[in-house]
């Protein structure tokens, strides 16, 4: 009942002074927002690549030349020196691991190509690339009609395809694409089969493909300057650490290191992946956490600035108050009031910017939208903290006032 | 005028002061505000206490009324040490027992007529829709009825020491005090203000009044003079 009456009085008094209550909530709003809006557009990254990220199955991992996500330009220069990995290692590779696993998957792309059939053709932006039978496993793709790669078309680099579904749209709308020739980079292919669509991970569609063999494509395209990538699949979860423990040495063999040398290629998982995301994120986010401590510090310090000013302004007000019968108990808590009011809405208006800002930068990204209830829930939690550890001093001096005093006060 | 009045008879003790010291430090000089007073004053009175500029009068008042404690000496309310008691229970004092009115109003500049007349039932904890109920009730009592959504800076000085009257009555206290509630009033103003004392004491309030003003004592039935921080004189007027 009167902590009712003692909130609206706060309020009351909150409103009497719009500007300058909008201007300390300011800082709290900053404060919040820089950590929500980063989280939010950290969680709703995190959350679609742990729930979309099918780059690679589960248990599959990966050689390569170079990383998936590059960090910095130091990278680049130590992957620049490295030799790339040619198909007579790539074999090598598979007759090693011959015995342990046969589900491995070589792989070679051309970014930026144009399939053509009749009159129609597709963007200038497929991803065309040469693999073999066990693309499918490895990469998560499934086939829809028609049939997957023999190793007869591996060995024999035949010039057929598979390909998406974006492509299948472009250029047979009213036809079946089995047995079509089309043409890619001006080589020609017999499509043998399409892929189920996967839809957009990250802004790219996974449909425009088309995957030929990858003797074929190396025929085709030249093997001078281009790396392949091995992926390599376990029979399951549990044997997943020896098989990349297997990879590994086989991948050594077929570079022909010494025993002193250090692996010139990158071993990468959906974990590896996700392990890299985890590193940007975390320091972005500890980037934001660094920045909003300071923010809401700045902000607290103002919020007591504030509070003080107004318990000085108002001592005539504390004077009447108490001369009627207030107890310090109340002089306190309608300050205390003040200041988490302040603080809380600031927090909240942080809280919506930042879900705001958050949101649409995974919006842009592709990502998930998502709203980080833990985040803002620690947020107001802090913000109510805030409220009451910088408004505690300027409460009590409040609540402590002589009420002669403060009456006489001018 | 004396024809009209009536006294009414005196009840129990509610303010007995025994020897009250107060002194003030002012840097190295000690300033004797109260040097000994006693006093004993009982429900149904009404008492004006009077004397020259620098007396004491409202050094005494922010005592009696619960606002200040004394240096030394013995001050019982009601039967209760008053200066053994902490700010809480001063606290609770003032705001059941005794309604103050200041001669500056002292009222809250942004909340309207009604609403300071609430203040003092807000803290006393009563529901809201009682509080409301006796606010208006009182306002209507000392003729702001239809002044009650105004605020302060909407009233007349007259009006808005009534407003202040109804703030002081509005808990039903023991005593009513008032330092001067006359003085920033002009003449026919104040003798509106007096007259509505009169009827509250008619009504079975006790009320002390500080004025220097000798037409507005003669209102009282008892008179104490001040001088210098001491009892001059204590009699009732005729
Ligand atoms: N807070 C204070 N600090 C120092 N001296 C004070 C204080 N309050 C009162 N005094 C001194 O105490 C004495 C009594 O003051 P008080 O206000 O009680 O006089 P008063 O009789 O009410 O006078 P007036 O008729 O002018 O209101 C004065 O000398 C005054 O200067
Ligand atoms: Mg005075």
């Amino acid at each position: 009942m009167l902590f009712k009456e003692i909130i609206r009085m706060a309020l009351s008094s909150l409103g009497a002074h719009k500007l300058r209550s909008f201007l300390t909530m300011a800082g709290i709003t900053i404060g919040v927002f820089s950590v929500i809006g980063v989280m939010t557009a950290v969680s709703a990254l995190r959350e679609s690549i742990e729930t979309g990220l099918s780059f690679l199955g589960a248990s599959t991992v990966q050689f390569s030349k170079s990383s998936a996500i590059q960090r910095g330009g130091g990278d680049s220069a130590k992957y620049g020196k490295r030799k790339n990995i040619t198909l007579s290692q790539a074999q090598r590779y598979v007759k090693l691991m011959e015995g342990v696993t046969d589900d491995i998957s070589l792989k070679a792309f051309s970014q930026g190509s144009e399939a053509v059939y009749g009159g129609r053709k597709t963007t200038p932006d497929i991803n065309y690339g040469g693999s073999n039978e066990h693309f499918l496993s490895s990469n998560q793709y499934a086939i829809d009609i028609g049939r997957n790669f023999t190793q007869a078309d591996i060995e024999l680099a035949s010039p057929v395809v598979i390909i998406g579904q974006d492509i299948v749209s472009k250029l047979f709308p009213a036809e079946s694409p089995l047995g079509k020739v089309i043409k890619v980079k001006a080589h020609a292919y017999t499509v043998i089969g399409t892929f189920v669509g996967r839809g957009t991970s990250f802004g790219q569609s996974e449909d425009a493909i088309a995957m030929v063999p990858i003797t074929r494509f190396l025929n085709d395209n030249g093997a001078e300057g281009r790396s392949i990538s091995i992926a390599t699949g376990a029979p399951s979860q549990d044997t997943y650490m020896e098989i990349v423990d297997k990879g590994i040495t086989a991948m050594r063999i077929a570079r022909g290191l010494n025993a002193n040398q250090e692996n010139d290629f990158e071993v990468f998982s959906n974990d590896s992946l996700l392990d890299a995301f985890a590193k940007v994120a975390d320091a972005v986010s500890s980037g934001a956490f660094v920045i909003s401590a300071i923010a809401l510090l700045a902000a607290g310090v103002g919020i007591m600035n504030i509070m003080l000013v107004s318990v000085t302004e108002r001592t005539k007000e504390i004077g009447i108050r108490k001369s009627i019968g207030a107890r310090k108990v109340n002089i306190l808590s309608q300050f205390l009031i003040e200041s988490v009011a302040i603080s809380l809405a600031g927090g909240l208006a942080g809280i919506l910017l930042g879900v705001l800002a958050g949101d649409g930068l995974a919006m842009l990204l592709k990502a998930q939208i998502i709203f980080p209830w833990g985040w803002s829930i620690a947020g107001l939690v802090v913000c109510t903290a805030i409220g009451v550890g910088f408004g505690f001093y300027p409460a009590l001096k409040a609540a402590q006032l002589d009420p002669i005093e403060a009456l006489r006060y001018e | 005028m004396s024809t009209l009045r009536t006294t009414r008879p005196i009840g129990p003790l509610v303010i007995d002061i025994d020897g009250v010291v107060k002194l003030y430090q002012m840097g190295t000089e000690t300033i004797h505000a109260l040097r000994g007073i006693s006093l004993k004053i009982h429900r149904n009175e009404y008492l004006a206490i009077m004397g020259p500029s620098g007396s004491g009068k409202s050094t005494l008042m922010n005592m009696l009324g619960c606002l200040d404690t004394p240096t030394a000496g013995r001050y019982e309310f009601n039967g209760k040490n008053v200066a053994a008691m902490v700010d809480d229970e001063l606290a609770d004092i003032r705001n059941r027992e005794i309604g103050f009115v200041f001669q500056t109003f002292n009222l809250l500049p942004r909340s309207d007529a009604l609403r300071n007349v609430e203040l003092p039932l807000i803290y006393a904890g009563i529901p809201s829709d009682q509080r409301r109920e006796r606010a208006q009730q009182v306002l209507e009592e000392v003729g702001l009825g239809n002044r009650m959504h105004h605020k302060p800076n909407e009233l007349s000085g007259g009006q808005r020491q009534r407003v202040a009257i109804a703030r002081a009555l509005v808990n039903k206290p023991s005593i009513i005090l008032a330092d001067e509630p006359t003085g920033n009033l002009d003449s026919q103003t104040g003798i509106e203000i007096m007259a509505l004392f009169e009827e509250l004491y008619k009504l079975g309030n006790t009320i002390i009044v500080v004025t220097h003003e000798e037409d507005i004592a003669r209102h009282a039935r008892r008179v104490v003079r001040l001088r210098d921080g001491l009892i001059e004189s204590d009699g009732s007027v005729s």
